[in-house]
């Protein structure tokens, strides 16, 4: 079972929503669509799912063509960011419904319908009806009801994010068990960098409409292909830097050190917890002023004003600092991406080939 | 204190509102001649027989029944074109939709004597005159619109998604309109039924005039009842006590959802 897209687009009233597309998701596979928000996460899923029909290109299952095909022959399941639920079923039946239409015996519903709930350990709540539940059994209901017909591709659409923060690790932490047991080609759509590592499998990354890069979710992690890609698989974003290189060596902040590209103009690229405030080997020294301090539990959040450049940093332990003031942070130039001017990787940071 | 002050005006309330209708009843449990010679609050001698009249002569009791049968077709027939048409304005986008939807309104702008005179020489002309149907198809001008605007309301406070994840389930159209749809707007087909039924039991000027004998509503009955004894005043009143009922049942049913109906489904 596999899903390939060819050259999708979608364009809704003169505004292109999806730029042509190619996509080839390997049967069994987890794939993240990582994003910002209207970066076309959804647009792409929805045609997917067969919801939206594409401006061009064709969708194929299978190696079948199956552009333009109802949505009710398509044999997907789609779980929303909201809790979509049939509010005057019981959990039970709404669990059942998709199985009902497919005319199957009513013994095999009932054994597929408690296998399902006691996966998703709804079985004490089979017969309250929705909007007596908490988010998360309205979502675990949800997710019953996309996993129970056995489809050969489950869309999940921020199904977490309207979750409280407990309820969402906790049925983060059941998504792979589940995707395990299904044998499906699932697809994952998230605004959070955290959220796609943890998932692991494949990932693309969205950006205005564009899938900038597709493939396993550590690699793009460690090397993304361009720094659109670094900066939507950053969180923090990446901090970045124009420099220049010349005799085969990089000049940032008067320090230097030797990379191996050709001389001329890059961008320098490196994520928030790279950044420390005690010299380290190797390290750069980088003098920035202090904009603010957020403090989280254990770590704290440095926002920097580096010339016009904003960077935020990110380093353990609570430090309370004095804002508007001269701060010297320290850079490992082991962790340095460095861009072309076309945004192009160049160098992906030494630290991560070694990883 | 407090509660007497309050008591004070619940019973100004319940007196200045149920004045006109307790004096009805007590009108239609009054002879002819008690009505007429004396002034009492009460029934002297309380008496059934006007009551008695009305549902054993036929006369009176089918404009009760030609009332009955014409406001249920039309309530019937106003939610069947209504029901789509609002899932069509609440779903799709179309060329000239929010046009359309607001020039739906302007057969209630106008008042039903302005369509009288076409009704009247329109259904006479294809024979539909003195017909249950036609009276049914007449309130439809008015009903229809309202009924498309209050469930148009209601349609759009059910999330889209819920749709979309009917057809994923594999529920063809029609199936998820019935089963999962209907459901969730139930409250708003009951309060348009409401107001379709309601318009349609009070509305004389069309009724009377697309009808003679056949189909004569019961209000039209009520206004042709001199006789040659003079006003027979005493079965007037528990004709109008037997009006009032229908209107009063169905109330009681949508009294929860009538709030959100007069909003159009939009609170």
């Amino acid at each position: 079972m596999t899903l390939e897209l060819r050259g999708v687009s979608k364009e809704v009233a003169g505004q292109i929503w999806l730029h042509p597309t190619d996509l080839a998701l390997a049967a069994g596979s987890m794939n993240v669509l990582l994003g910002p928000t209207s970066s076309g996460k959804t647009t792409l899923m929805r045609l997917m799912a067969g919801l939206d029909q594409p401006g061009t290109g064709r969708i194929l299952w299978q190696g079948q063509d199956v552009t333009g095909r109802r949505v009710q022959d398509r044999r997907v399941a789609m779980v929303y960011q909201q809790f979509i639920n049939y509010p005057s079923m019981t959990v039970y039946d709404n669990i059942a419904s998709p199985l009902r239409l497919q005319r199957i015996a009513r013994a095999e519903i009932d054994s597929r319908v408690r296998r399902t709930a006691e996966m998703m350990r709804l079985t004490p709540l089979l017969h309250r009806r929705p909007l007596e539940l908490s988010g998360g059994q309205q979502q675990r209901t949800a997710l019953a009801r996309a996993l129970v017909k056995g489809a050969g591709l489950v869309l999940l659409d921020e199904p977490l994010a309207n979750l409280d923060y407990k309820l969402r690790e906790e049925l983060r932490a059941e998504i792979p068990r589940i995707f395990e047991a299904s044998g499906a080609i699932f697809v994952y759509a998230t605004t959070e960098p955290e959220e796609a590592l943890l998932l692991g499998g494949h990932v693309a990354t969205l950006w205005e409409g564009r899938v900038t890069q597709f493939g396993p979710t550590p690699q793009v992690y460690r090397a993304p292909c361009d720094a659109v890609t670094a900066r939507v698989f950053s969180d923090p974003p990446m901090n970045f830097k124009a420099i220049r290189v010349t005799g085969g060596e990089a000049e940032l902040d008067g320090a230097r050190w030797s990379v191996d590209v050709g001389d001329g103009r890059y961008t320098a690229g490196f994520r928030a917890p790279h950044l420390t405030l005690e010299q380290g080997r190797r390290a750069l020294p980088l003098k920035a002023r202090l904009d603010a301090t957020e403090i989280t539990g254990a770590e704290t959040y440095l926002h920097l004003l580096h010339g016009q450049d904003r960077w935020v940093g990110l380093v353990p332990g609570v430090r309370k600092l004095p804002a508007g003031a001269p701060l010297t942070v320290w850079l490992d130039s082991a962790h340095v991406y460095l861009f072309d001017e076309a945004g192009r990787l160049a160098r992906p940071a030494p630290s991560s080939r070694a990883a | 204190m407090a509660s007497r002050g309050s008591a004070v005006v619940m019973t100004l309330y319940l007196l200045f509102l149920l004045v006109p209708i307790y004096w009805l009843v007590n009108m239609s449990l009054k002879t002819n001649a008690e009505i007429t010679g004396t002034f009492s609050l009460y029934p002297l001698n309380p008496t059934l027989n006007n009551y008695r009249v009305i549902l054993t002569d036929s006369s009176w009791y089918m404009g009760y029944v030609n009332s009955l049968i014409y406001v249920v077709m039309n309530t019937a027939l106003s939610l069947a074109v209504a029901l789509p048409a609002a899932y069509a304005f609440s779903r799709y986008r179309f060329l000239g939709d929010k046009h359309l939807f607001f020039w739906l309104l302007t057969n209630r702008m106008a008042p039903p004597a302005v369509f009288a005179l076409p009704f009247f020489q329109l259904y006479s002309a294809v024979g539909l005159f003195d017909t249950h149907i036609a009276v049914a198809l007449a309130h439809c001008l008015f009903n229809v619109p309202l009924a498309v605007w209050i469930l148009e309301g209601f349609m759009s406070g059910v999330p889209r998604e819920i749709d979309e994840t009917a057809y994923i389930d594999g529920y063809s159209f029609p199936r998820f309109f019935v089963r999962i749809f209907m459901p969730l707007i139930a409250s708003g087909i009951g309060v348009a039924a409401f107001f379709c039924f309601m318009f349609s039991w009070v509305e004389l000027l069309l009724s009377r005039t697309l009808t003679s004998v056949n189909a004569k509503p019961i209000a039209a009955t009520m206004t042709r009842t001199v006789s040659a004894s003079g006003l027979d005043w005493g079965v007037l009143a528990a004709a109008g006590v037997l009006t009032i009922l229908p209107g009063a049942l169905v109330i009681w049913f949508v009294r929860n959802y009538i709030a959100k109906g007069f909003a159009l489904g939009r609170v």
